[in-house]
């Protein structure tokens, strides 16, 4: 092993990919809460601003010690973190040779795609996915939605998921904690019961 | 304590620790949150505003500043632009308390017109810069940027870029800001600005720059690492890539990192290229540092040798855009003995993509605006060609704004023609208009920008007897940036509730002879508006009125009833909402065309605007309470 991978290793890269108005910004912000209350260090970076509306967004998330650079430079990511097929597919040059997909499975087509301007179809990306990755997770973040009662808790199930898959190294107590510092009270119910049916959704799957 | 805070975040905080009094700005991405930050961790004392544009802020700094209390204003680099000539002129009178200008720049430009470098502003204007390269150490600069601004008295430029702005660490803050401390002005002719007082000030401002590049070559921020042979040198957040891509490779390099770009820190810039074989220099925007590497080859005493220094200028390092670890490692790869760090997979044979550029909101009523003014359009030009008449115009052109209007410029709306800097596009219909009378030309503006920088060209298009029509999106709030409050929302940053500024009563005190008042979710009524307007001569103003709907949880939302549907695709068509898509296939059938399925509204999305109600032709979309 080179010095510079050894260094690597101590550094935990997860790239949430999805479109502007997911909630991306919000899971990556509890990630890193979750990590700082395993007493590690945490670096993020996502777009805000005129790509949020309704346009591709990533947040980055890493987590260790001694992090350079906000951003996952591509080939450096462990988890691939996709609130959209086609979004993560979008960013597999991101993921670590043998890395982890976590995918949920809705598509949302985009206004490009209804003109008949492009082709996209999300199943598509899923099959790709699966036939071209080591690991991947595919969740029903829909039914989950339905199953809290609210369709804004998709981020925090794909915290879970992403609790459940391991290759973060944080422990779900570490995420719940994060939750009850971050959410105001009347939602956090909710949430802690997305987050246990996103981990689940993983681990029902192993 | 610690605690996960984004660049811009650090930066108020810092500003907090440094005894900031007064804080000014105008919203731009990336810089927002640096005062909306200033303004939630308010301790209380602290005099906090969003200005009405940068200029106005910058000169709110300079006044408080004159009377000894530390102050910020910040803006974009674009706002810089606008608040040049206050920026320029405060550095030949000086301040008495801190004043530092935050700007933050865009490389990309990822949310911007310019990928302009604020370093070559500082150095254009002499104004000291900071430079920031992550949350931690920008926290620690804005500090150092208030003590040397003071203890020099002179304004400072602290620097920053989108990745440092919007990248979020822990840093270690303190559990306590200082109190209010006093200021009071004191009246002295130095104040004041005259030709003869800026001619001596102006020696002072050359003289004292070799006194600061000294200083700044002892500066604790400026750093040396390493001893390697090969040199690179670097600044802002390319430093963090460049500490990326050497991980474990330390030992074949040494790196200059320079927080301080004017006045350059020549003698540390001098030790660290005397002890490399060859430079590459990584930066974003414009080649600063490369170039005051090269200067100080130029300048090199006899006998002085200095290595070959790569980058922008050579074409070694791309010349626009952000830059990358792996761009970073690529180059070195290519330039020096030591092998690329990162590695990229190539994935191969991908399926179709989605091309998801930005898009009006779903139920945004701006949608409404642009379409009805689309209608209006095609109405007078096919009644003129049906009627037999010579069309009054043969075209009608779209001036835009900066901000959400700009997304008005996509499919299938279509409806920006031009669009280059705020308030613009109300003088350029203009100018337009006075040198091609077969055009009719549209101004759209929005409420905020209309006080930031419309109401000049208004006054503009009465004064000059231009023939034009000025459309102002009044949504209530500065939507693009993230719902800042201007002057005709009747609250301040302070949460203080004021008289609104009434954009109808500016428009008549201004003395726009027709103006109108229209709600854009009623298409009917909004056209019937816009070809009253279109029939009319002079300047005529419509205010589009219906709030933001990222301000409101909505209370109803469109459901299209797939019995009733057609799957005529004119909903998707024609207003391109983000809610309406048409249904999946079944299997084992391709559906036809996406354009010709029924559609399905996305309960998540939709608003309940009823804008896709009142242009379907089989009445399928109804409105339903959520």
């Amino acid at each position: 092993m080179t010095n510079a991978q050894e260094n690597n290793n101590m550094i935990r890269s997860c790239l949430l990919c999805g479109v502007g108005g997911q909630g991306t910004v919000l899971a990556s912000r509890i990630i890193a809460a979750a990590a700082m209350n395993r007493g590690l260090s945490a670096r993020t970076a996502e777009t805000i601003g005129m790509a949020q509306r309704g346009g591709s967004v990533v947040s980055h998330v890493r987590i260790g010690h001694s992090i350079a650079s906000p951003t996952i430079p591509k080939g450096r990511a462990d988890v691939l973190l996709g609130f959209e097929p086609g979004e993560t597919a979008a960013c597999l040059d991101y993921l670590k040779p043998g890395g982890t997909v976590i995918v949920c499975k809705r598509e949302i087509t985009p206004v490009t795609a209804a003109l008949g301007l492009s082709g996209y179809r999300g199943e598509s990306c899923l099959e790709y996915m699966l036939a071209h990755t080591e690991k991947c997770y595919i969740i029903d973040g829909d039914s989950i939605c339905e199953a809290c009662g609210s369709p804004k808790v998709l981020n925090v199930a794909a915290a879970g998921a992403l609790c459940a898959c391991g290759e973060m190294d944080l422990d779900p107590e570490d995420f719940r904690e994060a939750l009850r510092q971050r959410l105001k009270p009347a939602l956090l119910d909710m949430n802690l019961l997305a987050f246990s049916l996103g981990m689940e959704a993983v681990q029902t799957q192993e | 304590m610690k605690e996960l805070l984004m660049g811009n975040e650090a930066i108020a905080l810092g500003a907090l620790a440094a005894g900031v009094q007064v804080v000014s700005g105008y919203p731009g991405t990336p810089s927002s949150e640096v005062l909306e930050t200033i303004a939630k961790r308010n301790p209380g004392h602290v005099h906090v505003e969003w200005s009405v544009n940068e200029k106005a802020g910058a000169e709110v700094a300079a006044g408080a500043a004159y009377t000894g209390a530390r102050a910020m204003v910040t803006m974009k680099q674009m706002g810089l632009n606008v608040a040049s000539d206050p920026v320029m002129c405060v550095n030949y009178i000086g301040v008495k308390g801190g004043l530092v200008v935050y700007v933050a720049d865009d490389p990309g430009p990822i949310s911007s017109q310019t990928e302009q470098d604020t370093r070559h502003f500082g150095k254009y204007a002499r104004i000291p810069v900071f430079d920031c390269d992550s949350p931690a150490q920008a926290f620690q600069a804005v500090q150092d940027a208030f003590s040397f601004s003071e203890k020099h008295e002179t304004p400072v430029i602290l620097r920053s870029t989108t990745r440092v702005c919007h990248a979020c660490e822990d840093v270690e803050i303190p559990d306590s800001f200082p109190g209010k401390a006093s200021a009071a002005f004191e009246k002295d002719p130095k104040w004041v600005i005259f030709p003869g007082l800026s001619y001596q000030n102006k020696k002072k401002i050359v003289r004292r720059e070799g006194e600061f590049s000294a200083e700044f070559s002892e500066y604790a921020g400026n750093t040396l690492e390493g001893n390697g042979p090969a040199g690179i040198a670097c600044g802002g957040i390319s430093y963090a890539y460049v500490k990326e891509a050497i991980r474990g490779l330390e030992e074949h390099f040494t790196v200059l990192k320079v927080a301080t770009p004017y006045p350059f820190p020549s003698q540390l810039a001098r030790r660290f290229m005397k002890q490399c074989e060859k430079v590459l220099v990584f930066e974003e925007l414009d080649p600063y540092i490369e170039d005051a590497l090269i200067y100080e080859k130029g300048i090199a005493d006899e006998g002085e040798s200095f290595p070959p220094v790569l980058g922008k200028r050579s074409g070694t390092v791309p010349a626009a855009g952000e830059l990358s670890a792996v761009t970073v490692s690529e180059i070195i790869e290519k330039e020096t003995s030591v092998p690329a760090s990162i590695i990229v997979p190539k994935p191969e044979g991908r399926p179709d993509l989605p091309v998801r550029p930005p898009v009006l909101c779903a139920g945004c009523p701006h949608r409404g605006s642009f379409y009805a003014v689309k209608q209006a359009v095609q109405k007078a030009l096919k009644s003129a060609a049906k009627a037999g008449d010579s069309a009054p115009f043969t075209q009608a052109v779209f001036h835009g704004d900066i901000g959400c209007y700009t997304l008005g410029n996509a499919a299938p709306l279509n409806m920006v023609d031009t669009c280059l800097c705020m308030g613009a596009g109300i003088t350029m219909a203009q100018g337009m208009n006075h040198a091609d009378q077969t055009s009719l030309n549209f101004a759209f503006a929005g409420d905020s920008t209309f006080f930031a920088s419309g109401i000049t060209g208004a006054v503009n298009a009465v004064y000059n007897q231009a023939d034009m029509i000025l459309c102002i999106l009044d949504n209530s709030t500065t939507a693009m940036t993230g719902h800042q409050p201007h002057p005709g929302m009747g609250v301040t940053m302070m949460g203080k509730r004021v008289e609104p500024v009434d954009i109808m009563k500016v428009l008549e005190g201004i003395g726009v002879p027709w103006i109108r008042e229209c709600d854009p979710l009623d298409l009917e009524g909004t056209v019937s508006t816009v070809t009253e307007a279109i029939h009319e001569s002079g300047v005529r103003a419509i205010i589009f009125r219906s709030p933001c709907i990222a301000l409101f949880k909505p209370k109803e939302l469109c459901v299209a009833d797939l019995e009733k549907c057609v799957g005529c695709g004119r909903c998707i068509r024609e207003i391109g909402c983000p809610a309406i898509s048409p249904v999946s296939p079944e299997p084992g059938n391709d559906g036809g065309a996406p354009s010709r399925r029924k559609v399905r509204i996305d309960p998540a999305l939709c608003t309940g605007c009823g804008l896709c109600a009142q242009i379907c032709p089989a009445e399928c979309i109804r409105k339903e309470a959520r």
